[in-house]
């Protein structure tokens, strides 16, 4: 190991060798990221509907998730985790959503409440004319026109997350995090295994981008142009 | 209850201020950290995208910046340039940490200030050089102080985000400011916690604190009339760590 270290900056062995862990962190990575995704958007949503119903409490909002965004991933895993305890890997696991769901709320809340205020009051204004009623007006037309500011978010919150998802290595989590950690802890550093954890981590996050530009494209074929 | 007191215990020790290790050393590694590498990035990025955006030229380099920025992993980032700098035989304490933070610190402030000179409205330029203006004056007089907000904007976007990966640097060496306090408490298992969490908290005062001084300063420095180009949207473009 040490000399495979010493001779090449890069080991093809070692990866062929590691194929069941790559694929099992890439797994935990997807999954800590799709949790934290799937939860933010729930809040966020709820989050939405308040704000558009009581716009003086978007400022609130903002604020609020606004902080949340603002304080270092470092320092939210450190101050929920004696909240929450990290003696077993479920407490690990709840303390790194918590603070990978605290990321995404300031993004997906924003886009969310200008997409829906993005719609034309006259689109509005015909929908009600048509019989529509409010919530039926919301879920059949305006959060379908909001959908390409959504997904942008959506996006953004992704990308964001899966670099994230990384630095919970230190919680003993990490998904691909934990190749960069090992790789840096190792008595002398091996390059192989940071490089694959982070190389892989940069690929997860664009090929998760290109799928949901993708998605976004399927599920709004009328503005193909727009909210990318 | 207990876990407080004992929080409030650590920050009483003996020379938990004043020591090597202590507060305020580490806030001063922490600052600076962030300052050097923000330094760097402002002369580096600056001139290149005022430049660009006088001449309406390379929209793409200031997207694929952007891009490129949020993708890549700012704890991968760091330990990347950590097996450089070892392997040059550099001491894993300041540089590793500099390098990436720099390379992090750019897209905010390129984008923001491409942005900003792009869009001065082009009729303002064109009423200015039909006034006789050159072209530095154009820029000096004309695009700049209308940029002016959003490039603050950015180069206090960029030190906030900064300020924020400087603790990761942690997990390289003795240093990393702040972030030492959390990372050594959490290779130290549930034993750890209350040093974790007086670190975590000495961490977000003092980025919530910088945040709050720039959003001032920011307003103090700015003429009244070119306040209402607002930095929120941008706030979110920008990658975090």
């Amino acid at each position: 190991m040490i000399l495979a270290q010493e001779t090449a900056l890069f080991d093809w062995e070692w990866v062929g060798r590691n194929l069941d862990s790559i694929w099992e962190r890439t797994l935990e990575h997807l999954a800590l990221t799709g949790v934290a995704l799937a939860v933010g958007i729930v809040i966020a949503t709820g989050l939405s509907a308040v704000a558009l119903r009581r716009p003086r409490s978007y400022t609130t909002i903002t604020a609020a998730t606004g902080l949340l965004y603002t304080i270092p991933s470092l320092a939210v895993f450190a101050l929920v985790a004696p909240l929450v305890g990290i003696g077993t890997s479920t407490q690990r696991f709840i303390t790194a959503e918590i603070a990978l769901i605290s990321y995404t709320l300031l993004i997906l809340t924003r886009n969310i409440v200008t997409g829906i205020n993005g719609v034309p009051a006259g689109v509005r204004e015909a929908a009600t004319g048509m019989g529509y009623r409010d919530g039926e007006r919301v879920r059949q037309i305006e959060l379908p026109l909001a959908l390409p500011a959504v997904m942008a978010g959506i996006r953004i919150a992704t990308v964001t997350v899966i670099g994230l998802v990384t630095v919970t290595a230190l919680l003993g989590l990490g998904g691909l995090g934990f190749f960069i950690l090992d790789g840096l802890r190792r008595s002398i550093i091996f390059p192989t295994e940071i490089v694959v954890g982070v190389a892989l981590s940069v690929s997860l996050a664009a090929l998760i981008d290109i799928s949901l530009l993708g998605l976004g494209r399927v599920l709004t074929p009328w503005a193909q142009d727009r909210g990318t | 209850m207990d876990f407080l007191s004992d929080v409030a215990a650590w920050f009483g020790e003996v020379g938990r201020w004043t020591d090597d290790d202590g507060i305020i050393v580490r806030t001063v590694e922490h600052l600076w950290l962030a300052v050097f590498p923000m330094l760097l990035a402002v002369l580096i990025s600056l001139p290149v995208a005022v430049w660009l955006g006088h001449r309406r030229i390379g929209a793409f380099v200031a997207n694929a910046v952007v891009n490129i920025g949020r993708a890549i992993p700012s704890f991968g980032l760091i330990v990347l340039a950590a097996v450089f700098f070892a392997r040059a035989g550099v001491s894993l304490r300041f540089w590793p940490a500099a390098v990436a933070l720099l390379a992090l610190a750019i897209p905010p402030i390129f984008t923001n200030a491409y942005t900003a000179i792009v869009t001065v409205p082009r009729e303002t330029v064109e009423a200015a050089r039909g006034m006789g203006f050159t072209e530095t004056e154009v820029l000096w007089r004309i695009e700049v102080p209308m940029g002016a907000p959003l490039i603050f904007a950015g180069i206090r976007i960029s030190f906030i985000q900064v300020l924020a990966t400087v603790p990761l640097a942690a997990v390289l060496s003795s240093g990393g400011g702040l972030g030492q306090y959390v990372i050594r408490g959490f290779s130290q298992g549930p034993g750890g916690l209350v040093e974790v969490f007086s670190g975590a908290m000495l961490i977000a005062i003092l980025t919530l604190g910088a945040d709050w001084l720039l959003s001032r300063g920011e307003r103090l420095i700015l003429p009244e009339g070119l306040r209402g180009r607002s930095s929120e949207e941008i706030r979110v473009a920008a990658s975090v760590s």
